[in-house]
């Protein structure tokens, strides 16, 4: 048995698999297990029913219902505009195109809360952007569409960055082929280009989903957090309890549970369909 | 190939082993600095944290080159302060996980209180300095734009239909608790015990609210900055700040009753036995009181607790407006259950 581990450990290309696994495991629980266990532990200090009743109180599931349907647009908005985005800076050369590339991560890089103070400003009614939309009778800053605009924000680069490597790999001399066969530019989209995306799509969907049902920093300013208005969303309520004078611990433990529950099943969903699109296209 | 593996296992040896040697040098410096600095060529500097909550930053930046001035000179020791600012009840959190505050300066004796409850800060505290360890107060007021065009001038004006509040939202920010117990005592005085009345009242001014803010410092920026509102129902410092900052664009109104808000001072116990600062943490309070710390106090808006110097201000703060105290609500843990707890009064109007 013992040789037999030996051999295999012999016939690694690349050595100290020991070592760096012992350091992947370290840094994961660390980092991710034991704050995520704790979480759980601490919520488990409350009985189900008072967990219930945490959680199914009329101003949390307004708030899981704003987070979860502002995230989604914004996801699904960014799926769109992050597919053209991504189009142009893979598929044409023009002056500046490293930098509206570098400018994608931008999102990532300013503070959230940077970003939010500033949409606020813009996006309010005495604002520059906020003027316009009025004048369409659309409330920009401290109301959903607010919030939505935040949540684009942040989950443009998710989409744009998991969709740029896939429309790199796929050659032009296939859009080249199908044109010279005879098919139409918008049939050579439909039926060459878009079946290749969805699983990259689907990728960035999910992460942009994921971190704007969770969103904190760029949404605290522009939503308002009315709960009468409907733009409170889960992260706040959870600060508030927080910060609020009986410093709620357990409380804000039980609804970041859910919150948690609701991103890995999300995400586990997203991975499921696309390991079943994989397998079928093999 | 057998020399060859020979050779990585030795390196993957020579890897951990560094890795160790680095880690064991960056615990080595990490205590290193924190202990190291005491003595330095014969001139002593003592470094001292205060945690604080949000709108004192720019007081305490002055106030602490006032004290280290004197500290210096009076005893010839170097006194460098490190401040620390956020959200009352969150700074006196971190301080509970162990932010190594050597003084606090809440915005709340509640949040000092929490701090005590961990055995941190020892029994009675409030008495170790003067007024209940409050070396200067505050209260609410309103900001309205120039012109004052809704012609507000008391909490019953809130109320008109065509009024828009900025005001924070008391369930994230211990200052906003203020501005809805201030409005509740003047219902209070308005219909007596007549405690439906009071939530009808209370109701119908949290329905004019149009953006609540998480803390008080972005409802200024609400009103202030992004233009919202009529009126915003702020600390007298913060409005008074403003004031300066924006001359000729905003009034101030002082209600005819307020609450008198006694943000309050401690020193943390625990952490200066720790860091042999108890003396330095003891004086860098006691000097608030002084004279020149007192007009200090009120040059950044806060009152004086020092009648006489709070006086000398009497052309930047409305002296005349009542004002009620935390204690005509039974105390600030009667009044958070009463209020603000989940499913508490305030829930009951703000939700219904």
């Amino acid at each position: 048995m013992g040789r037999k581990m030996k051999k295999k450990k012999r016939n690694r290309v690349i050595p100290g698999f020991g070592l760096t696994m012992g350091i992947t495991v370290t840094m994961l629980s660390l980092l991710i297990l034991l704050p995520l266990a704790s979480v759980l532990i601490r919520s488990f200090e409350l009985t189900p029913a008072e967990f219930w009743e945490t959680i199914t109180r009329s101003n949390v599931v307004g708030a899981f219902q704003t987070s979860i349907l502002c995230a989604l647009l914004a996801a699904a908005i960014n799926c769109v505009f992050g597919l053209i985005l991504a189009w142009i800076l893979v598929r044409y050369d023009f002056p500046g195109k490293r930098l509206i590339d570098g400018m994608i991560e931008l999102p990532f890089a300013l503070p959230t809360a940077v970003a939010g103070i500033t949409l606020a400003k813009m996006y309010s009614d005495q604002g520059v952007l906020g003027q316009a939309l009025n004048r369409i009778g659309i409330q920009g800053s401290y109301s959903r569409v607010g919030l939505v605009i935040a949540l684009v924000f942040v989950g443009i680069p998710f989409v744009v960055r998991s969709i740029q490597p896939v429309l790199r790999k796929l050659p032009p001399s296939c859009e080249e082929a199908a044109l010279m066969l005879g098919a139409s530019k918008g049939f050579t989209f439909r039926h060459v280009i878009l079946p290749e995306l969805p699983p990259a799509l689907l990728t960035g969907f999910g992460l942009a989903l994921a971190r704007g049902i969770g969103e904190y920093g760029s949404v605290i300013y522009i939503s308002g957090n009315s709960a009468k208005n409907g733009t409170q969303v889960v992260s706040y309520i959870i600060m508030q309890k927080l910060n609020s004078g009986s410093a709620d611990y357990v409380g804000a433990a039980a609804i970041a549970l859910v919150l948690l529950a609701i991103s890995f099943l999300l995400m586990f969903l997203l991975n499921m369909v696309q390991w079943f699109a994989a397998r079928r296209t093999q | 190939m057998n020399c060859n593996l020979l050779k990585s296992q030795k390196l993957t040896k020579i890897a951990a082993l560094g890795l160790c040697v680095c880690l064991l040098a960056g615990l080595l410096t990490g205590c290193g600095s924190s202990s190291g600095e005491a003595s330095e060529e014969g001139s002593e500097v003592i470094e001292l944290l205060n945690v604080s909550y949000d709108p004192t930053r720019e007081f305490y930046e002055a106030y602490n080159e006032l004290f280290s001035a004197y500290y210096e000179e009076t005893y010839g020791v170097t006194v460098e302060v490190t401040q620390s600012h956020g959200g009352s009840g969150s700074q006196a959190r971190s301080v509970i996980e162990g932010n190594e505050a050597d003084v606090v300066t809440l915005a709340l004796a509640h949040d000092i209180t929490l701090i005590e409850d961990e055995g941190m800060i020892d029994e009675g505290w409030m008495d170790e300095f003067e007024n209940n360890s409050s070396p200067y107060t505050s209260t609410i007021v309103f900001l309205v734009r120039a012109g004052n065009e809704k012609n507000i001038q008391d909490w019953d004006d809130l109320l008109q239909e065509d009024v828009d509040i900025i005001t924070p939202d008391p369930k994230s920010s211990g200052g906003a608790c203020w501005n809805f117990l201030a409005a509740w005592y003047y219902a209070q005085q308005q219909y007596g015990d007549d405690e439906e009345q009071i939530k009808e009242f209370m109701r119908a001014l949290y329905a004019n609210v149009l953006v609540m803010d998480s803390g008080a410092r972005g409802a200024t920026t609400t009103f202030v900055e992004n233009g919202q509102g009529d009126v915003l129902i702020a600390w007298e410092n913060e409005a008074l700040q403003t004031m300066e900052d924006y001359p000729g664009e905003y009034e101030i109104i002082t209600p005819s009753v307020s609450i008198l808000a006694e943000p309050s001072v401690a020193v943390v116990d625990e952490n200066v036995a720790d860091h042999g600062t108890s003396e330095v943490a003891e004086a860098y309070l006691e000097y608030l009181y002084t004279d020149e710390a007192q007009r200090l106090i009120g040059e950044y808006y806060y009152r004086p607790t020092n009648e006489e110097i709070l006086s000398e201000f009497s052309d930047v703060f409305d002296l005349d407006v009542e004002l009620c105290t935390i204690d005509d609500f039974g105390g600030w843990d009667a009044a958070y259950e009463k209020f603000f707890q989940d499913d508490a009064i305030f829930d009951e109007i703000y939700n219904s």
